[in-house]
């Protein structure tokens, strides 16, 4: 049909194209490469401009004297940012405690032992706990789980006093309670990915192990688990990375309260709490709000490293296999 | 006749005690879901009535807290621009990555910093936005498009990633063969490609779309609150995440129960949208 914008001029063959119908090609190449560069331009940008905008908390407090400083005092307009950076750690501690066991049992489930009209159901109902939004988990929280579980949490800060971070005055928003909301967040992602890794077990290697006599569980720890490993790791530091930055539902549970709890049921205080929460006040103290985002940017590079990692063990742990649309699309909302 | 030993029984009890472990830990997972589904749900129809979908939050300090339909059309106002943004950028990545870029160094980086993106704490992308458009000045304090930029870089890699995904599953010989015919390569990608990945490219951005729904941290200081319903992207805009969050922090019942009305109302919204994602990529699997 373009047989007429085919006419051969000067040493152009018949098959080759004219320059102007080349046009689009080189428009459409070029226009997208820009597209991608400009992804990377995006990212450096905002990398730079956080750091500057943060940059008065670091001069003022020194870098390690913010990070490490244990006074966050609004009042008095000093910010170290220990308590957050703790109250970060030990809700995200709680989450990974928690709920990587869940996850791994829920894929180890899903993919070896329940029956096969099952599985689909079952996986769609673990995603669904992705769908729902962060702020509905912290409204779920605050008025059904803290009310609930506090005579249970006192119980057993009485009965193990013992045991270290344990015992006293149990506080209604508590560390415990956010990593247990972090824990049920994280699931979808976790599992989702673990459920990748043990299907690329080879199934030679399952029924090599169940031949030779193994029951389903001894199949389960020496076939599938070994392979997996890597895999279920960086899934565990997707799920950290994820619980790490989990702002809304945390904020509501925690207490906010900018010290560093005694135990595991006192109220405390995360670095992305902090910042959803006192950035209205912020906006008029230039230094406050340079610390806030000095919070925002020592957050940003936490995940980022727990990210890199995660990612390293994931491409390992999947042995290079393409993962499903769904995984991808999802980025932690669970597999198809 | 069985030359197997049978299995000793202590063998046989960790075996039923490590696959009970599994099934149960399988029905913890799903415990959380079933409460939380079942607490918004009757928490939440107990609010619903025409007038909490009719009319704005009065914003009074006494008496009919009002309903949340500024808030609703806020959330999908600013969720539509940050759709039209985030989805032909994020498929365009995509495109170049499966199309042009392929194994290529400057490929890798691409996809490196896209998986990145990923990993960026959503609050922080609400800092970005603060920081590049509110603080400086230029244009203005808050306002919704800026709400849906935030957002529009959340979903960006979601976008991304998933279109790649989709558009290498696009089988080559298809490719070859538009190409052998003559048609040059913008065509192929318009002709063949786009439309052979379409239902997986939809799956992808409604995804990322109910993700980007939820979300309330990147709007905290971008669109922030509003009372009234407004059609205007540059002004302050309500959303529902914003509502509920608000909402909680008030001490006070009657605002507690919209927060509840509002948290139904975006569940459900959320829940169409990946069920609609769900039914269409299990439509639609070439490969």
């Amino acid at each position: 049909m373009e047989a007429g914008a085919l006419s051969v001029r000067g040493d152009r063959s018949v098959l080759g194209r004219s320059p102007l119908s080349r046009l689009p090609d080189r428009a459409l190449k070029w226009g997208l490469t820009g597209l991608a560069a400009g992804i990377l331009v995006l990212i450096g940008y905002f990398f730079v401009r956080l750091y500057i905008e943060a940059n008065p908390a670091f001069s003022r407090f020194g870098f390690f004297g913010f990070a490490f400083g244990n006074d966050w005092n609004v009042s008095a307009n000093h910010y170290g940012a220990l308590p957050l950076l703790v109250g970060t750690i030990v809700t995200s501690a709680v989450a990974l405690v928690i709920g990587v066991p869940v996850a791994v049992a829920t894929a180890l489930f899903v993919t070896e032992m329940c029956p096969r009209r099952l599985r689909s159901p079952l996986t769609a109902m673990v995603e669904l706990l992705a769908a729902v939004p962060s702020v509905v988990y912290g409204l779920w929280g605050f008025f059904f789980l803290i009310p609930k579980l506090r005579p249970a949490e006192q119980w057993f800060a009485d009965t193990f006093s013992f045991l270290p971070f344990v015992g006293g005055h149990v506080a209604g928003p508590n560390y415990f309670i956010a990593g247990l909301i972090l824990a049920i967040m994280i699931v979808p992602i976790v599992s989702a990915i673990s459920r990748e890794v043990v299907a690329t077990v080879p199934s030679d290697h399952k029924e090599a192990a169940l031949a030779l006599g193994a029951t389903r569980w001894e199949m389960i720890r020496m076939a599938v688990l070994p392979y997996s490993r890597a895999g279920i790791s960086g899934a565990s530091m997707l799920g950290l990375g994820r619980a790490i930055g989990e702002t809304i539902a945390v904020t509501i549970v925690i207490g906010n309260a900018p010290n560093i709890g005694k135990q595991l049921f006192d109220q405390g205080y995360t670095l992305a709490a902090v910042i959803a929460n006192e950035f209205g006040e912020a906006a008029s103290t230039p230094i406050h709000r340079a610390a806030l985002i000095a919070a925002g940017l020592v957050l940003f590079v936490l995940t980022l490293l727990v990210n890199l990692a995660a990612r390293y063990f994931v491409v390992r742990g999947t042995h290079g296999r393409r993962p499903t649309p769904e995984l991808v699309a999802t980025a932690g909302e669970g597999a198809g | 006749m069985s030359a197997l030993a049978p299995v000793s029984p202590r063998r046989r009890r960790t075996d039923l005690l490590a696959r009970g472990l599994l099934a149960v830990g399988t029905l913890l997972a799903l415990v959380p879901l079933v409460l939380v589904l079942y607490y918004v749900a009757k928490k939440g129809l107990g609010t619903w009535s025409w007038s909490f979908f009719t009319t704005d939050p009065t914003g009074n300090f006494l008496g009919s807290p009002g309903g949340i339909k500024s808030a609703i059309l806020g959330t999908i106002e600013i969720v539509a621009l940050a759709t039209a943004i985030a989805v032909p950028l994020g498929i365009g990545v995509a495109l170049y990555l499966v199309e042009y870029g392929r194994e290529s160094r400057f490929a890798a980086v691409v996809r490196y910093f896209v998986d990145v993106m990923t990993g960026v704490p959503s609050i922080v992308f609400g800092l970005f936005i603060y920081i590049t458009l509110i603080l400086s000045g230029g244009v203005g304090g808050f306002a919704g498009w800026k709400g849906s930029l935030a957002l529009a870089l959340l979903m960006l890699p979601i976008v991304t990633r998933s279109a790649e995904v989709v558009l290498t599953l696009v089988p080559d010989s298809l490719r070859e063969a538009a190409l052998a015919l003559g048609a040059p390569r913008w065509r192929v990608v318009g002709r063949i490609v786009l439309p052979t990945a379409l239902p997986g490219l939809v799956t992808g951005s409604l995804l990322a779309i109910a993700r980007a729904a939820g979300e309330t941290a990147p709007l905290l200081f971008t669109s922030t609150l509003a009372l009234a319903t407004t059609l205007n992207l540059g002004t302050q805009m309500n959303s529902l995440p914003a509502v509920i969050f608000a909402d909680v922090g008030q001490a006070q019942d009657r605002l507690v129960r919209v927060a509840w009305g509002a948290a139904l109302t975006l569940v459900l919204m959320i829940l169409v949208l990946t069920t609609l994602a769900r039914l269409i990529s299990r439509r639609s699997r070439f490969a």
